[in-house]
């Protein structure tokens, strides 16, 4: 239940609870405490970092990016040689025959349209399911066209911030909210589907299929506004996407795990982080047990388990392997 | 214990200084900004939709009427597996500049109609959303818009003339079904070239004519078999024949002499093949959304 309540949380965009010492658990308490003994010297966590480079650095990355760039291209290879497995686009496909419905396009058009047709309803169930068991935003960092171009731009942005050209700009997390109840009652009250007009997910996917057009224009806008003024900011205080995929995370058991006892609370995770607030518990002190679950804003994307020198984050099938 | 939880819950937020009200302040008013802009632009996608820009040939089936296409925009989930489908590639989506209508798909009927050549209405089967409505089963049945002589003086028919070649042109993109060729593959139409009398191109190649002439000789061969001739509407719950789209008919012109004329009727379901295959340019008819037959 404290996982649910806190994920919504920091889903609606506010701060993540930091646990009063009385609920932190003795031996959280006691780990911390055996820590401050000994302080973490530069020397020490380059060392920590280095070890770490030699064995591995970007395996979830790689797989990642796999995946999205596999993905999209069969939704292309599909229509283009004509072989059928995946039609359609990230809006609503048929995967062999089996119709699937984007989660937030679906929400859209029933909200805007006001009935729903039984093949849409088969659509979206089958897809909330596959994303239950899946991770929920894992459709961001997996499957999302815009996240791999906005990770590129990322890092075309840090490279100027870490130059001093540029500075980045925070928005407040909230607004994210606030567009999410817009665009839902902008399609209730006007009955059109308002978002998909920007929505650079879909304009994305189709121009992948279907060819480029002057939508593009609008998703080159955005990636420049991310390169040059604010980090990840379509993703981070904008998509309604991703807010409908955090929901359906909630009762995802895919999940990322953090244990306390090796880290040294140096922040590499939340350097990488598209939605650092997640990781706010890799902060000393704010862990409440030995280990800890990432919320369910959390993309699944793996970057953090990647540069992790200390291998304190892993991911987790909740009710598979051991359990701790 | 209850004060304690007490103090939990009411624990005193650190005041910020004045440094941190100030950037807290910013970030406020840059987010104020970034709202307004971004639900701003999405709202301009309605100019185009209420200046009625985005009124186009729909595929069959589309849940609207000749002037108002709310609920085929709403319903659209904007995925184009219609478009995946169409065995003559006719149908396109939309892009940004039609707002609201991004990604919903139209028929640019001179560029390539629908000829029905996928005979089960693949687009209509195809939809995810019902925005083109399962209950149309039969090509006879829809109503995309409505055929129009717009050119009269253009029209090769009226002015008495053959028509001999490519109807339009070797470079010509656009395909359609020839029956006589190959039942199940529509051939581009630069491959078939056409030598005619009189030019009858918009009553020879429109589909619900053709599917006419089928009823006819499907009626012949099942005369000559003794069989009934409704078993064949039985059988498949089509009507056939269909109503008579467009023909030639014998009219006076101004200055007397007897000239055949292109005359469209009722059973015209607007899909665009007599638009597209028209040969002069621009064609000499052309398809009208603001109408559809159930209204003329």
């Amino acid at each position: 239940m404290g996982y649910i309540v806190e994920s919504f949380r920091q889903l609606a965009g506010l701060d993540p609870s930091r646990p009063h010492p009385e609920e932190q658990a003795d031996e959280v308490l006691s780990v911390y405490k055996e820590k401050r003994k000994t302080r973490l010297t530069k020397a020490a966590l380059e060392a920590a970092r280095d070890e770490h480079h030699t064995q591995c650095c970007d395996k979830w990355q790689r797989r990642r990016w796999a995946t999205l760039i596999l993905l999209n291209l069969l939704f292309v290879v599909s229509y283009y040689f004509d072989i059928q497995i995946l039609e359609g686009a990230l809006t609503a496909s048929r995967f062999v025959g089996f119709h699937m419905a984007d989660l937030n396009s679906a929400l859209q058009v029933m909200l805007a349209y006001k009935h729903v047709v039984l093949n849409l309803v088969i659509g979206t169930v089958t897809v909330l399911i596959l994303w239950v068991i899946l991770g929920g935003r894992s459709f961001c960092s997996w499957v999302c066209p815009y996240h791999l171009l906005a990770e590129w731009a990322e890092y075309l942005h840090v490279w100027l911030v870490k130059r001093k050209v540029i500075k980045n700009h925070t928005f407040d997390r909230r607004a994210r909210s606030v567009f999410y109840l817009i665009f839902a009652l902008l399609a209730l009250v006007t009955g059109y589907t308002v978002f998909e007009t920007i929505s650079p997910t879909g304009i994305i996917s189709r121009a992948l299929i279907y060819g480029p057009g002057i939508a593009l224009v609008w998703v080159g806008g955005l990636l420049l506004f991310e390169v040059f003024y604010s980090r990840r900011a379509w993703c981070r205080y904008v998509c309604p996407i991703g807010v409908t995929y955090g929901f359906v995370g909630l009762a995802s058991p895919v999940r990322v795990k953090y244990n306390i006892v090796d880290c040294h609370h140096e922040g590499d995770c939340r350097q990488v982080c598209l939605v650092p607030h997640v990781l706010d518990v890799t902060i000393r002190g704010k862990a409440q047990d030995l280990n800890s679950d990432i919320g369910s804003d959390c993309t699944r994307c793996g970057l953090c388990v990647d540069v992790c020198p200390t291998d304190s984050l892993n991911f987790v099938i909740k009710g598979l392997g051991k359990q701790s | 214990m209850a004060d304690d939880t007490q103090a939990k819950k009411t624990r005193p937020k650190r005041a910020l200084s004045p440094k941190r009200k100030e950037q807290a302040r910013r970030e406020f008013l840059r987010t104020s900004v970034m709202a307004a802009g971004v639900v701003g632009f999405s709202l301009l996608g309605f100019l185009p939709v209420a200046q009625g820009k985005t009124l186009r040939l729909r595929p069959p089936g589309a849940i609207k009427t000749p002037s108002d296409e709310k609920d085929f925009l709403s319903s659209c989930i904007k995925c184009g597996q219609c478009v995946q489908v169409c065995p003559v590639q006719a149908i396109e989506l939309a892009d940004m500049d039609q707002g609201f209508a991004i990604g919903t798909p139209y028929i640019d009927a001179r560029t390539q109609a629908c000829d029905f050549s996928c005979d089960g209405l693949q687009c209509v089967l195809a939809c995810p959303t019902g925005s083109l409505d399962h209950a149309l089963d039969y090509p006879a049945d829809s109503r995309m818009g409505f055929a129009r002589l717009s050119r009269p003086k253009a029209c090769l028919a009226i002015q008495g003339k053959g028509f001999k070649g490519l109807a339009r042109g070797a470079e010509y993109k656009g395909l359609l079904r020839y029956d006589e060729i190959d039942r199940w593959n529509p051939i581009p139409v630069a491959e078939h070239p056409y030598d005619l009398e009189l030019c009858d191109l918009c009553v020879r190649q429109c589909p619900i004519e053709i599917r006419i002439t089928q009823c006819a000789e499907a009626e012949k061969q099942k005369a000559g078999s003794n069989q009934k001739v409704e078993r064949v509407a039985k059988q498949y719950g089509n009507e056939c024949p269909p109503k008579h789209a467009i023909g030639l008919e014998e009219a006076v012109a101004p200055d007397g002499t007897r000239v055949m004329v292109p005359v469209i009727k009722d059973g015209c379901v607007g899909c665009g093949v007599c638009e597209m295959i028209c040969p002069p340019e621009p064609p000499a008819i052309v398809i009208d959304i603001d109408k559809i037959t159930d209204w003329v």
